[in-house]
């Protein structure tokens, strides 16, 4: 086909040859296995640190919130170099989980600021009864803490999930194999592959997008609500 | 001190240990190590050279590093000022002029369809966003060639004097959706009597815009300024797909010059520098935000 004239025929060939020349259920499969791995692990610590934070109102939270408010606008090449070297070094480099580690730590922060600052309107009645009858903290957290605080954390799941689905520098740097590759950063590799053709490279876009989309409709409302509250609070 | 504290404690405190474990270990500690190698000569490999401050001094000189800093100006301005006025705009014109006129749900389609952008990785969208800027193929030159105006067909990404505003047109179309959103949640809570009473006194929409959507609007306005600058920085990965900072240094960002001192040129030290002075920067910035933040709850609490 000349790029210059209009499409002649409709095919699902193309899509398909791309599917195989780049792997592509192995990067759905690694994007997929990071974000939800990475989602899971960053929601964890924040809603740790949160309900250590918020509910405990331990002593020193104005501290670890600056300190946690820092670490979300912190530059990822002030930190690169350091982290490059120390997961060499223990040879974690070039695995899925090195991403899932950094990535995880890094959206706990954001994490465990909104958490905390939702946390802090808890109704304390709830948390002293539950105390007073006999439950422990961990008690405390599982059956009273996270039922009711299932709205906020499962935007948090949504918004994690997809920051780290589009993640680009960390995979670039860390992700060198092949075989580990995501869908952002097999995508924006290929481009550098001589003589592919355009409706190629058109259809490996689409299968870049197509996830993100698909999640963007499933959680649209959640989304835009939770866009406005992560900024404002 | 500790006795009070572990008083306090009743046993919350643990539920901090992982947390407070993988940050010192994966943020404190790189962040820490990084500040101190921007005072070193270092390839990545052997010993780290201390050399005081020669790295900075030789910032300061350095044409590329301030060529790095201008490109992340114009970025501000696209990723920044642009989409926060347009976004202004839209916002007002979809609250009070699609959705009374045309219906919710329409003002709805078009927020969400400005949002779009937003969710597609960015960096797939700057692969889409080179072809299109493609000189011989591109969808952008076909378009002025067929309409007869093949004379301004540029080859966009690959020419000094447009690669740096064609970057801008595509984070612009990225980023407009975020202050739209923003906006548009803002606007829910300004009270629909007062547009009525301006209204009455006569005021004309612009008047109406400026005088109270603005003014009502600026809690919001300060947070998408705010961290919008922020990202703009920070921006790397459209820079590494359309250009890699070229041709020559016309499109190259802090960000990304940091990177090719790292991994292409290993200059550690270089590298630990620029990215030292980018993280002093987003940090200035960051604590007007914490500032106006914490003044925002205060005022909110009262």
């Amino acid at each position: 086909m000349a790029p210059m004239a209009l499409p002649t025929t409709f095919t699902l060939e193309n899509l398909i040859n791309t599917w195989q020349k780049v792997d592509y259920t192995n990067k759905l499969l690694n994007s997929f296995y990071i974000s939800l791995a990475s989602a899971l692990l960053a929601l964890a610590l924040s809603l740790f640190n949160a309900f250590a934070l918020g509910i405990g109102r331990l002593p020193g939270k104005t501290f670890f919130l600056i300190f946690f408010t820092i670490a979300i606008t912190l530059p990822n090449e002030a930190l690169i170099y350091p982290l490059y070297y120390m997961f060499k070094e223990i040879g974690l480099y070039d695995t899925r989980l090195s991403v899932i580690l950094i990535l995880a730590t890094l959206n706990s922060a954001f994490g465990t600021y909104l958490l905390a600052s939702v946390f802090t309107a808890f109704p304390r009645e709830l948390t002293d009864a539950a105390l007073i009858d006999g439950a422990n903290k961990l008690q405390l957290l599982w059956r009273v803490v996270v039922p009711i605080s299932m709205p906020a954390l499962s935007v948090l799941f949504v918004f994690f999930f997809i920051w780290t689905w589009n993640e680009f520098f960390l995979p670039l740097i860390f992700l060198v194999s092949n075989s580990n590759q995501t869908v952002p950063l097999a995508m924006a590799m290929a481009r550098g592959e001589r003589g592919v053709v355009i409706t190629t490279q058109s259809a490996a876009a689409l299968l870049g997008v197509v996830p993100c989309i698909l999640f963007f409709f499933l959680f649209q409302r959640t989304l835009t609500r939770s866009i406005t509250a992560g900024a404002i609070k | 001190m500790a006795r009070k504290s572990q008083t306090r404690d009743r046993g919350y405190g643990i539920f901090l240990v992982p947390g407070v474990l993988l940050f010192v270990l994966l943020v404190f500690a790189p962040f820490v190590a990084n500040i101190a190698l921007s005072f070193t000569r270092w390839s990545g490999v052997g010993v780290p050279v201390w050399i005081g401050l020669a790295n900075y001094q030789k910032a300061l000189g350095d044409a590329v590093f301030w060529a790095s800093l201008r490109n992340n100006l114009a970025l501000i301005v696209a990723i920044t000022v642009i989409p926060t006025l347009i976004g202004l705009f839209l916002a007002a014109f979809l609250f009070d002029y699609v959705a009374v006129k045309i219906g919710k749900r329409t003002a709805n389609v078009f927020r969400a369809g400005y949002y779009l952008p937003q969710i597609i990785p960015v960096v797939i969208a700057s692969v889409v966003w080179r072809w299109m800027y493609q000189p011989d193929w591109g969808v952008i030159n076909y378009v002025l060639r067929s309409i007869g105006l093949g004379a301004l067909a540029q080859n966009w990404l690959g020419d000094a004097s447009t690669a740096m505003a064609s970057v801008m047109v595509v984070m612009i179309w990225f980023q407009i959706g975020y202050p739209l959103v923003i906006f548009m949640a803002g606007l829910q809570r300004i009270d629909p009597e007062l547009y009525e009473a301006a209204a009455l006194e006569g005021a004309s929409w612009f008047q109406r815009f400026s005088r109270i959507t603005v003014h009502l609007l600026l809690p919001e306005i300060y947070v998408v300024v705010l961290t919008t600058t922020i990202y703009a920085l920070k921006v790397f990965g459209p820079i590494y797909v359309m250009t890699l900072g070229g041709p020559g240094t016309s499109t190259i960002v802090a960000a990304y010059f940091s990177f090719k001192n790292f991994f292409d040129r290993s200059q550690v030290g270089y590298g630990a520098t620029i990215a030292t002075v980018l993280t002093v920067l987003v940090l200035i910035i960051t604590i007007f935000y914490v500032r106006i933040q914490s003044r925002q709850q205060a005022w909110e609490n009262q």
